[in-house]
Formats: C-alpha cells, structure tokens, sequence
C-alpha cells in the first residue's frame, strides 16, 4: 500500500498511534506525527547523525528508516533523558564543557554518547574518538565534546 | 530528500519474501535489509522502487553460526554482529578487524553482510572479504534454490548476478586454518567514507615461506576481485619487506583502476600499491 498505515511508535515509553506513508521516515514521524521535535533532521541521507535515536539498545540513524520498521520497538530520543527535571549527567555535561554552541547536531550527539555509553561504560579514548566520529557537529571542533562524554563517562561510573 | 511513494510489504516467512518478491520484482520491486544505502538512494530519488519487500521480520534470517568448517551468515545478520569474534580463530579476528572500517557505528546496528554483497558497491569492505576468501552465496527465488561463488557473483559497480527475483538469503565462509595470518589495509579521505582503495592479504607460512596466499582488492576496480599475480609473487617466497613490495608492484600493474573526477587512475593505482604493501605488513 502506498496509502497510510496505521502505526503506534513508542517513544520514551509514551505510545503514539500515527498514521504514515510506509515512505515516511522515523526521522520524520517523530518529528511529524509524534511532535517530538528534538529529534533534528540535517542531512536526510545518513551521513551528518543528527538524527540519532536509540531504538532498543542501539543507536540508529532515524532518517534512514522507515517508521513502519520501528513500530513495536522502543525508541528514545533527546525529550527522554532528563528525569523529573534534572538533566542526564551527560547533558550537565555538555553544557559545564561547551561542548555545544548552536545546539543542532546535539541531540543526535548526546543520543549517540548516551548508547555508547551504557554499552561499553569503560570506553577507551581511541574507542570514543572512532565513535564519536559517527556524527558531524559544525561548531565545536569536537574537543569539548570528546571532554564532556569522557567526563559524564567518569561521572555515570562514579554513580 | 523524501523517497518517493512505494508499496510496502512485510513477509513473516522466506518462502512468503520469494513470493513476493517474484510478483513485485517486474515493477521494480526491491528487497529492503538494513537500508543503509538504499534509503539514501530512495532520499535523492536515485532509487524509485515501486515496492519494498522489507525482510527484517522474516523468521529465521538473523542466523550467523558456525556448521562444519563454514560460517553461516543469514541475509539480516547486521555489520555489527562482527565486532565481536562470531567464529573461533582467523576467521573471527578478520571478520572484526574489517567491520571497525565499515561506515560508523550507528549505521552498523543495521545495515546488513549480504545486503552489502547484493549492493555490490565496489568499495564494500565485505564484498572485498567475500571475494579474497570464495565466499559461496546462496540465493533463494521461487524457483529454486543456488548457489553461487563470490568470483562469479560480482559483475562490475553495483551489478551481480543475483536475478531480480532471489534474495541472497545466506552468505557462506570457509573457516581459516589456526595458523591463518591476515592484513587488512584501506584508504578514504574521511573516516567512515567510502574508501578509494583497499586491500585483504590472507596466507599461512610453511616452513618460513608463504603458503596459500589469497590477495584481494576492493575498492580499486569496478568490483572485487583476488589478484592472482600479486599471489604468484608471494606463494613460496619468505615475507620480506622485497617480497611485500614485489606482490604490491604485481597487483598495481595487474589492476584496472576505476577513475572519477576526484580520482585519477594513476593515483588509484599507486593507492593499491601502497594498501597491498600496508596489509601484507600487517600479515606478516
């Protein structure tokens, strides 16, 4: 069918029951159908990463998806990692380290850290360079991002 | 960067993929697998199939286990499964030292081993493994099942001869001798791009001289493909540093490089001297 296809997206636990062409992407139908708008879009084609999300334990490029393909999956995207108001340690982080300045490729960032770092807590800094390289980010230069994902790394291992 | 309108149909089963797919397949209808370079090629509107057939769901095709002296890979197996060992000895260690050049990470969580064979971009890192070690392809259609070797299944840039109604549903690997060594050198302009040229170097040493050697390029050529007389140049012969840069010298005069307007054949060919030479160091 290339009509619309009633779908049910979960995003951060909520469920949200849509209705997308199967040529609609996830990217697209979080930000669309879902209004979950933290989810930025660049390039539309894979290679920027701004649209990270996690979907099940793994990081994914949203835009390189349908949303007929995610549907009983969980997703998580940027509106799910602050709890009861006080951000994620890596979002204090990115803010005491700079590590944003526009703030467009930062979810897609912070989704991308966030994944890794709950799969491999003790990642080396070759291992997070390599991963990090995964996304583009204009503004930075990418140091103080590297800084803040090593510290909320140290500070999520703390506790 | 939207796809264009497509009809979309998800099988549960493989013979219900092949069906599908044989109805579908007259109107450009494609298989969907990790999507990772089909998708952008739908956004730019390159790609414009009328139907999808999405095999994600389709039981059974996640499959990646050892059976006698192969590795079996299943048509949904994602580029990630390999970043730990998935087979004991050489083979396991090649297959997760190649898999840490593929793309970046979050597109390894989906695309696909043999979705990247169907794909046939000559600059596949697993399409130059398929090639180096005799991969055995096995394809599905409802007609029947073959099965086919890597050195006949890439035709040239982004062309097999898989039909359009069969699914590459498995990828079979020889497991490598214990005593296996292997060096696996690429090049690319940026990390994670698509690289210009790249090189598999796979022997064993017999009484301190190269045994069974597989050399393989990708990347280079319109597809990947062993190099028989850098294989010459080294069956025999001790790994030296001379014996390394003769098999390179080999494979760069045996090489039919590919151009482009950032990219001379000439300087792919010194590439393939230098990535050859790079990875037989890295054997040895």
């Amino acid at each position: 069918m290339t009509g619309k296809i009633e779908i049910t997206l979960t995003i951060n636990g909520r469920a949200h029951a849509i209705r997308v062409e199967p040529r609609r992407t996830l990217a697209d139908a979080i930000r669309e159908e879902c209004g979950q708008t933290g989810t930025h879009l660049g390039c539309e084609h894979g290679v920027c990463g701004a649209c990270t999300v996690i979907l099940g334990d793994e990081p994914v490029r949203a835009c390189l998806m349908f949303a007929v393909q995610a549907q009983g999956k969980a997703i998580r995207t940027v509106e799910g990692l602050a709890a009861d108001g006080a951000l994620h340690p890596l979002q204090r982080a990115f803010i005491e380290h700079h590590a944003l300045q526009c703030g467009f490729c930062t979810p897609g960032f912070l989704m991308l850290a966030v994944s890794v770092l709950e799969r491999k807590p003790d990642i080396d800094d070759a291992e997070l360079r390599e991963v990090l390289a995964s996304n583009l980010c204009r503004c930075t230069g990418y140091q103080n991002i590297l800084k803040a994902v090593r510290a909320a790394a140290d500070a999520m291992r703390a506790g | 960067m939207k796809p264009a309108p497509f009809q979309y149909h998800a099988p549960r089963t493989v013979e219900e993929a092949v069906a599908m797919l044989a109805a579908v397949a007259p109107q450009d209808g494609r298989v969907l697998a990790g999507g990772q370079s089909l998708v952008p090629t739908m956004a730019f509107r390159l790609a414009r199939p009328a139907h999808l057939v999405d095999i994600n769901g389709v039981a059974g095709l996640d499959r990646l286990a050892v059976e006698g002296d192969e590795l079996v890979i299943g048509a949904c197996v994602r580029h990630a499964a390999f970043e730990r060992p998935v087979a004991a000895g050489p083979l396991g260690r090649l297959l997760g030292a190649v898999v840490r050049h593929i793309a970046h990470f979050p597109i390894r969580t989906r695309g696909t081993f043999c979705g990247s064979l169907a794909h046939a971009d000559p600059a596949s890192e697993w399409c130059t493994v398929a090639a180096t070690l005799d991969a055995a392809l096995v394809a599905k259609s409802a007609r029947g099942t073959r099965v086919m070797a890597a050195k006949d299944f890439f035709s040239w840039i982004m062309t097999t001869t898989l039909a359009e109604d069969e699914l590459l549903i498995e990828a079979h690997l020889k497991l490598l001798r214990p005593d296996t060594r292997f060096g696996f050198c690429e090049f690319s302009r940026r990390a994670g791009d698509y690289a210009i040229a790249m090189a598999l170097a796979v022997f064993r040493l017999e009484n301190g001289t190269i045994a069974e050697p597989r050399i393989g390029l990708g990347g280079a050529e319109g597809r990947p493909r062993r190099i028989a007389e850098a294989e010459a140049a080294l069956a025999g012969r001790t790994p030296t540093q001379a014996t390394f840069r003769a098999a390179a010298d080999a494979a760069a005069a045996a090489s039919d490089p590919l151009e482009d307007s950032q990219t001379s054949g000439e300087y792919r060919r010194d590439l393939v001297r230098t990535v050859l030479r790079r990875a037989l160091e890295r054997a040895s």
